[in-house]
């Protein structure tokens, strides 16, 4: 398929201007799940289709995109707790793509993921000590000191009382809840790690706190992240480089700054543009798209966004675009007709799309 | 600093029985560090257990009736008597007890019984003992297998799954008692002859078995739904992800999570195995003499209900007490485990 190709065409020139070597590194990446009718196989719903991209040492690669575009199951997959259909994952030089429980036991304290749900991720019949403990006991782990002084280090970590080592997580608030998941995750000291959506269950004010909380984290224990999420502010506290996400495929990658003050990607303005913005009245500036994100069952040919693109020709249906360096952009950008200029100065004609 | 200044969620368990103190941040003077015990779902549920009345008065009973059975043979060391003895001079011409209600006396309690002779009371103490084994030992029977096979089918899902379920409504569709009816003398039959009299433990093992076999269900099938919404909480993902085996996923991480539902389902499986194993005393394919048994004692007393009331009533009331208990005790169980639940 040709995501694969173009995709070490946008490597080659992502190393080149990022130096180092890659921690995580994913190519082609596609899940398929099967849609079954009784027995027979009819289609599959195509959740994530050809993702190429690299996360280097201590770096946080935010993921972003509407619901139902493939960012959990991506999240879900590079931990392996999905088995991806096709393509690779390379974690430190290592190919984790299809390693069984055996072979992955390793690299699970390398890699680990942050949950959602402060309510579900957290068992209920088991104390805080225990929560925390459990990847050091699945692993047969003795740190020095002992399981239980390691894990009240580990509540001290992510602002928590360690004296709170015998409590049981309905004692908990939302927040306190997702700081016991962090400082779970971080019990194996990982290199990398997934929060797939970690604050989108919380509370606006909770949710400063834990964003916080990580960027100390990845700071202080040089932690890279794949940060999942659908906020986009957020994301732009947070992250060094941004992937943005449409229907399976990236549309656009690069470097935060870059992403958000010159998006090349029509998309990608419209997201932008959904961002409320207090001091203006009214939709100034809103880029409105019509209709839905179309089934990943049967994606559009071509260009997926160009169902909803006002920019769209015939072209964009038969040739689908590569992910790569458009216009001298500092981004890669998936699209045959790339913005220009910093947003804010929609330079299509989005009104023409508009409807009042 | 953070979001510590929030106080924690109180659930309506937690503000029902203990005030959550408030959670604060930094370290605590090491003299208050007793403070922080947290309360576990199960403690929190013993406490509401604790609380109830109802069940106070059935847990008493039941005690008392365990404590009765246990120390069945040192009642009967204390009045010298044995459940076989027959005091057939209490007895008249025409074998009804001599005196009144049923020859209630100082050495005999609860009367002799018309016709052999024996002591009631002695009677009913080890015919309680022989109930609540056998209840005892097939809820645990039936609830192992249930837990064993609900597990299964829920943890693999698939074919596993659908043959487990197609299983469990074969053995529903089976009429249990008719099954039990054919299947106990045909058994018999082939073990011993019509001339050797088949051991007491025999039967008692062919009863616990025949209700094993039919009553995992119910638990199997209660397994298998929590087994099916549990795997999916991210709990277990997390558990995966941290390099977890099935092994611990199922056992620690899911198993604590359904054991109240499987204690509740014990609680009540119990008296229903004492009524059935009384029924099938009742309809002669239960507990063979000489054991003594609470339903056969009733199935013999039939004869004599008119002209010896007692001997029915005492046996009787034993089940309905017995049963009574269990099923109130199960039912506040049950509201103590899931005080969400409303009756």
């Amino acid at each position: 398929m040709n995501g694969v190709t173009n995709g070490q065409a946008a490597v080659a020139g992502d190393a080149g201007r990022l130096a180092g070597e890659p921690l995580l590194s994913v190519r082609g990446l596609t899940k398929h799940f099967p849609v079954r009718q009784g027995l027979r196989a009819r289609g599959a719903v195509r959740a994530v289709d050809g993702l190429d991209f690299d996360v280097r040492p201590g770096e946080t690669l935010g993921l972003v995109g509407e619901s139902g575009c493939g960012k959990t199951t991506t999240g879900r997959m590079l931990v392996r707790l999905l088995e991806p259909t096709s393509g690779s994952i390379m974690f430190a030089g290592r190919d984790i793509t299809h390693g069984g429980r055996r072979e992955l036991r390793a690299l699970r304290q390398d890699l680990q993921i942050i949950f959602q749900d402060p309510y579900a991720s957290l068992n209920p019949r088991h104390t805080v000590g225990r929560i925390v403990a459990m990847p050091l006991q699945v692993n047969r782990i003795t740190p020095p000191g002992g399981v239980k002084k390691r894990v009240q280090e580990l509540l001290e970590l992510v602002g928590l009382n360690p004296e709170h080592y015998n409590r049981y997580p309905h004692e908990f608030s939302g927040g306190q809840r997702q700081r016991i998941g962090i400082a779970r995750a971080l019990a194996l000291k990982p290199k990398l790690i997934v929060a797939d959506e970690p604050v989108s269950a919380l509370d606006v004010s909770i949710q400063a706190q834990v964003i916080n909380l990580l960027r100390d984290l990845q700071r202080d224990l040089d932690l890279a992240f794949v940060f999942i999420a659908h906020d986009l502010a957020v994301i732009r506290h947070f992250c060094h480089r941004v992937a943005v996400m449409y229907l399976g495929k990236i549309v656009e990658i690069g470097d935060r700054d870059t992403i958000y003050t010159r998006p090349q990607h029509p998309y990608t303005r419209a997201l932008l543009s959904a961002i409320p913005d207090v001091t203006t009245l009214g939709p100034a500036g809103r880029i409105r798209l019509t209709g839905d994100v179309p089934t990943p069952l049967n994606p559009p040919s071509g260009c997926r966004f160009r169902t909803r693109c006002w920019k769209a020709t015939d072209h964009c249906a038969t040739e689908e675009p590569a992910l790569t360096t458009r216009d001298d952009g500092g981004q890669l950008t998936a699209c045959h007709y790339p913005e220009s200029g910093p947003v804010g100065v929609p330079t299509g004609e989005p009104g023409s799309n508009e409807r009042t | 600093m953070s979001d510590l200044s929030h106080p924690p969620p109180r659930t309506p368990a937690a503000d029902a029985t203990i005030s959550v103190p408030e959670i604060q941040a930094g370290p605590e003077p090491a003299g208050r560090a007793a403070e922080f015990v947290g309360r576990s779902p199960n403690q929190l549920a013993w406490l509401r257990l604790k609380r109830d009345r109802t069940a106070r008065a059935s847990a008493l009973t039941l005690l008392v009736a365990a404590v009765v059975a246990l120390g069945a043979p040192l009642l009967g060391r204390l009045t010298g008597i044995d459940p076989t003895d027959k005091f057939v001079d209490r007895l008249n011409d025409f074998g009804m007890p001599i005196g009144y209600a049923g020859g209630i006396s100082s050495d005999h309690w609860l009367g002799l019984e018309p016709g052999s002779g024996r002591d009631i009371l002695m009677q009913l103490v080890y015919g309680l003992r022989t109930s609540l084994f056998i209840a005892f030992t097939s809820a645990l029977l039936a609830s192992c297998i249930g837990v064993a096979v609900g597990v299964l089918a829920g943890w693999a899902r698939g074919w596993l799954d659908s043959l487990v379920n197609w299983l469990i409504d074969l053995t529903l569709a089976f009429p249990f008692l008719i099954f039990a009816l054919a299947v106990i003398p045909i058994l018999q039959d082939r073990f011993y002859s019509d001339r050797e009299a088949p051991s007491p433990a025999f039967r008692v093992a062919l009863i616990v078995a025949t209700f094993g076999l039919f009553s995992w269900t119910y638990t199997a099938r209660l397994v298998r739904g929590q087994v099916i919404s549990l795997r999916e909480r991210e709990f277990v993902d997390a558990a995966r992800a941290a390099g977890a085996g099935t092994a611990h996923i199922l056992l620690r991480q899911l198993l604590p999570n359904i054991w109240a539902p499987i204690l509740v389902t014990v609680s009540l499986m119990v008296p229903q195995f004492i009524a059935i194993e009384a029924a099938l005393a009742f309809v002669n394919i239960g507990v063979t003499e000489p054991t003594p048994d609470l339903g056969r004692m009733i199935f013999n007393s039939i004869g004599y209900v008119a002209s010896d009331p007692w001997y029915t009533l005492f046996p009787g009331l034993t089940i309905f007490l017995l049963v009574l208990a269990f099923n109130l005790l199960g039912d506040a169980l049950r509201d103590s485990l899931d005080p969400r639940s409303t009756r």
